[in-house]
């Protein structure tokens, strides 16, 4: 019998593969870019389940607003790369520190 | 029991598409795996009843993110080999932490599960009525109860579009060919652009 707490350890196991994969691949935007897509989709498995759980629909219109959030940001960041690289050359992040003045 | 071996079969691709995304060597490899690991999340999401969300999922996500994604993937030309330098540096602490962090969300459904804490009975729960389909009852809230919440996701995809195309637009360089003047074109009128002419057969019109 599949019940909430079955979405629940889905939805844990990705957020913290999205943790990881921030770990891991420090040096590559566009990996942690789709690192944060990853805990975002967790947070909306997590919303959806709970949402069919308790008979509620309100979960599933603040999973829709989580994704709108998560494509800005998407979108947003892609961009913010996009003039990084054309910038400098490489999207490497362990070296950006433009901002210190 | 096929509701089970659904589930299990979304949750294992869902989780082992998860894996390869961050594991994978090619950054391009990583998006292809994002959006399987996003179609099963659907698949999870439908055998819920949450249709309208899978659906969403699938349109934005791999209709819009991934592919976007893939586009600047493969038009930033990066030497991706050398961005893997700090992978086994940063892989024992990253997976110590994500060990202590998976320990803490198991123990979190554990209690959960184990009676949770009573926080009382939400009222005016938004329950989809019978017969009525999901679709139907998200878009009844949707444009009823949250039409302002509605209205601030519309803004911020506003404000995202703008801000996404403000910081790439590259002005076009001063006295490059094929630039329009705009006010000059609509300046013209139609007695100065054009002329009746009737010329004598066989003469030909000179502008």
């Amino acid at each position: 019998m599949i019940g909430v707490e079955h979405y629940l350890v889905v939805g844990a196991i990705l957020f913290v593969l999205g943790v990881l994969g921030i770990f891991l691949n420090r040096k590559n935007v566009i990996v942690i870019l789709m690192a944060v897509e990853l805990i975002l989709l967790a947070v909306n498995i997590n919303l959806v389940a709970f949402s069919a759980f308790m008979d509620d629909l309100v979960g599933q219109v603040f999973a829709m607003l989580v994704l709108t959030v998560a494509a800005a940001e998407a979108a947003i960041g892609l961009a913010i790369l996009v003039i990084y690289f054309r910038g400098r050359g490489t999207i490497a992040v362990d070296d950006v520190n433009r901002m210190k003045g | 029991m096929i509701q089970a071996l659904a589930f299990y079969l979304f949750a294992g691709l869902v989780i082992a598409s998860a894996v390869m995304v961050i594991m994978s060597r090619n950054p391009v490899h990583s998006v292809l795996w994002l959006i399987l690991a996003f179609f099963n999340a659907a698949g999870l999401m439908v055998l819920v009843g949450a249709e309208f969300i899978a659906m969403l999922l699938v349109i934005v996500y791999v209709g819009a993110v991934a592919v976007l994604f893939l586009f600047v993937v493969m038009m930033l030309d990066i030497d991706f080999a050398a961005m893997r330098a700090g992978f086994i540096k940063n892989f024992p602490l990253g997976i110590a932490i994500a060990a202590i962090l998976l320990a803490e969300l198991l123990l979190g459904i554990g209690a959960y599960n184990a009676g949770g804490l009573e926080l009382g009975t939400p009222d005016g729960a938004a329950t989809q009525g019978v017969g009525q389909s999901n679709i139907e009852a998200i878009g009844g809230l949707l444009y009823g109860r949250y039409i302002l919440l509605f209205e601030v996701a519309g803004i911020i995809l506003l404000v995202a579009m703008i801000g996404a195309i403000v910081l790439t637009f590259q002005p076009p360089k001063p006295g490059a060919r094929g630039r329009q003047n705009v006010g000059k074109q609509i300046a013209r009128r139609p007695h100065e652009a054009t002329v009746m002419k009737n010329p004598e057969v066989g003469q030909g019109v000179e502008l």
